[in-house]
């Protein structure tokens, strides 16, 4: 199968519902599902490096996710609160607090993530039954935490004015905030990529997903490395949350692990440590739970799954994924 | 014995529950190419991964220049001047051959540079494919890569592992070559099944027999000891 050939399996599954959907309808689903994919796709693409880099299973993204999430929450509230910036009918202000939401959801995650990976990942690097064990208790706690500081019920997230309501373009309605959640997943994406093929240490990256080892023994010290990875993906995990509770206006202690299937789901369908692997699975995803969420409400978690299995019966290590 | 570059000294190395290195000691003379013999399994990369550091040693000690080495990482062991060519060649397939060997220099600068355009004359073929990925090269050219990228950095010793294996014999003639104009810059350490490449480019050897050295000296002196051969080498 030629490296082309993923994207030709997501055009199919990109134009195929058009044989049942109306197509203004279809067109208001992909904008849907694109956004679903491009949030999907910002968990998982620190998961990704994480999985391919440094072979560790960390079940604590999820917890990651929900700590950027109730952190970004609770800057939003506070600059809405002070100086009115979710209900100010500036688009400037709007942006102030998406911004500032975002890097504190992002610098939250990353100071976890870093403290996780000293504390309790890097003791049990080369172990995956103990790296699962130890990433899930983390995830525990880290979710009693957030219901001890902020509550265990839902919340109810600002989302700022401009991002509000939809478009109507001929008569196709347009939700302002999933258009959001493309641009910031595409500028991510772009921004990975070029870090990765443009930069000497995304040089490094890359060899050291396809073999760590030989990495550390041509001297470079590969710890350094996933430590900035780990950093990385924590803060790729922090904003997906943040972006997904602007998207479902609310925020919860449980909402990481929920996210954390597709995640995966989406991590294997592109091939442990490709990005764009990452970004192609997490928008097949998003798509094809859409597209059957309206079909046939009852079989869209379902899709997800058998999509995985299809795509892992004829390609064995994911769309972009090369062999071990 | 003249004064050693490398030392390893009764060193014992376990993978999980295999005892695999059961005292194995070499002293690497200086400016020579010295071969590790031995049947399969016998223990000779794991000798070469205790050097580098891939594995630790629970007894024995490896000094380099006189340093302790055995309980520094390998990034560390390599910043000392060791390269390892590990066997099965350890390229990054999908990288091009230049990012290949841009990831293995150290530091950007005027040596780096004329190092690499040294090893581009010793290696021609690197630099016809230098924008081709890596996994598109033959098994010859692939072997030429992972020798150049070791040897990228100013090297004082250089360790190899199976260079020969799987190739076709015309390749292994170029190799050999390549070899033996290594030989005028590094201290060098083979791992080698055919005895005929090893004997053309190495001085000394070592005979390790389930995880011991049993036997070192000249080469010269082996290619005669039919008895040794037949013992240890089945040849």
């Amino acid at each position: 199968m030629s490296r082309r050939a993923p994207l030709v399996v997501a055009l199919i599954a990109f134009l195929l519902p058009l044989l049942w959907i109306e197509p203004r309808t279809y067109l208001t689903l992909t904008i849907a599902g694109l956004a679903m994919g491009m949030l999907i796709f910002l968990v998982a693409a620190g998961l990704t490096l994480i999985f391919g880099l440094m072979d560790v299973l960390n079940f604590a993204h999820g917890a990651l996710f929900s700590w950027g999430a109730y952190a970004g929450f609770t800057a939003a509230v506070l600059l809405n609160g002070r100086w009115g910036w979710a209900a100010a009918p500036s688009v400037t202000a709007n942006v102030a607090l998406l911004a500032g939401a975002l890097l504190a959801a992002a610098l939250v995650a990353i100071a976890l993530g870093i403290a996780l990976e000293r504390a309790i990942v890097r003791p049990v690097y080369g172990q995956h039954l103990f790296q699962i064990l130890i990433t899930l208790g983390a995830t525990i706690v880290l979710e009693e935490l957030i219901r001890i500081v902020w509550g265990p019920n839902d919340q109810v997230m600002p989302v700022p004015l401009t991002f509000q309501g939809s478009w109507d373009i001929a008569d196709v309605v347009v939700l302002r905030f999933p258009v959001v959640a493309i641009v910031l997943g595409a500028a991510v994406y772009a921004g990975m990529m070029l870090a990765l093929n443009r930069t000497r240490i995304g040089l490094i990256v890359r060899a050291g997903v396809e073999n760590n080892e030989m990495v550390q023994v041509l001297g470079h010290n590969i710890y350094r490395y996933f430590t900035g990875v780990f950093a990385a993906g924590s803060a790729l995990a922090g904003m997906g949350g943040l972006m997904w509770a602007f998207f479902s206006q609310s925020v919860r202690p449980a909402m990481g692990g929920e996210q954390l299937i597709f995640a995966f789901v989406v991590v294997i369908i592109g091939g442990l440590g490709s990005v764009t692997g990452s970004l192609v699975g997490a928008l097949l995803v998003g798509l094809s739970y859409n597209y059957v969420a309206f079909l046939v409400p009852k079989a869209a978690i379902g899709v997800t799954m058998a999509l995985m299995v299809l795509i892992l019966l004829f390609r064995p290590t994911g769309l972009y994924g090369t062999p071990r | 014995m003249p004064e050693s570059i490398l030392e390893v000294e009764d060193v014992h190395t376990y993978i999980g529950q295999h005892h695999i290195l059961q005292g194995v000691s070499l002293r690497i003379r200086p400016d020579a190419v010295t071969v590790l013999l031995g049947r399969n399994g016998a223990g000779k990369t794991t000798t070469m991964r205790t050097v580098m550091g891939v594995l630790h040693p629970q007894r024995g000690a490896v000094r380099f220049g006189g340093r302790e080495i055995h309980r520094l990482r390998p990034f560390e062991i390599a910043r000392l001047g060791i390269g390892y060519v590990p066997e099965g060649q350890g390229i990054f397939a999908t990288l091009t051959v230049e990012e290949n060997l841009r990831v293995a220099t150290l530091a950007e600068g005027a040596e780096t540079r004329e190092r690499l355009r040294r090893i581009v004359e010793l290696f021609p073929d690197l630099d016809r494919f230098r924008r081709s990925r890596a996994a598109t090269l033959s098994g010859g050219q692939k072997q030429m890569l992972s020798i150049a990228r070791a040897f990228i950095n100013p090297t004082r010793l250089l360790l190899i592992d199976e260079p020969s294996k799987g190739l076709a014999p015309i390749i292994v003639e170029h190799l050999t070559e390549a070899l033996r104009a290594m030989k005028q810059h590094a201290t060098v350490v083979l791992v080698e099944q055919n005895f005929a490449m090893a004997s053309q480019i190495a001085d000394d050897f070592y005979l390790i027999d389930d995880g011991r050295t049993v036997h070192t000296g000249a080469m010269a002196a082996l290619a005669a000891a039919a008895a040794l051969k037949k013992k240890y080498l089945g040849i």
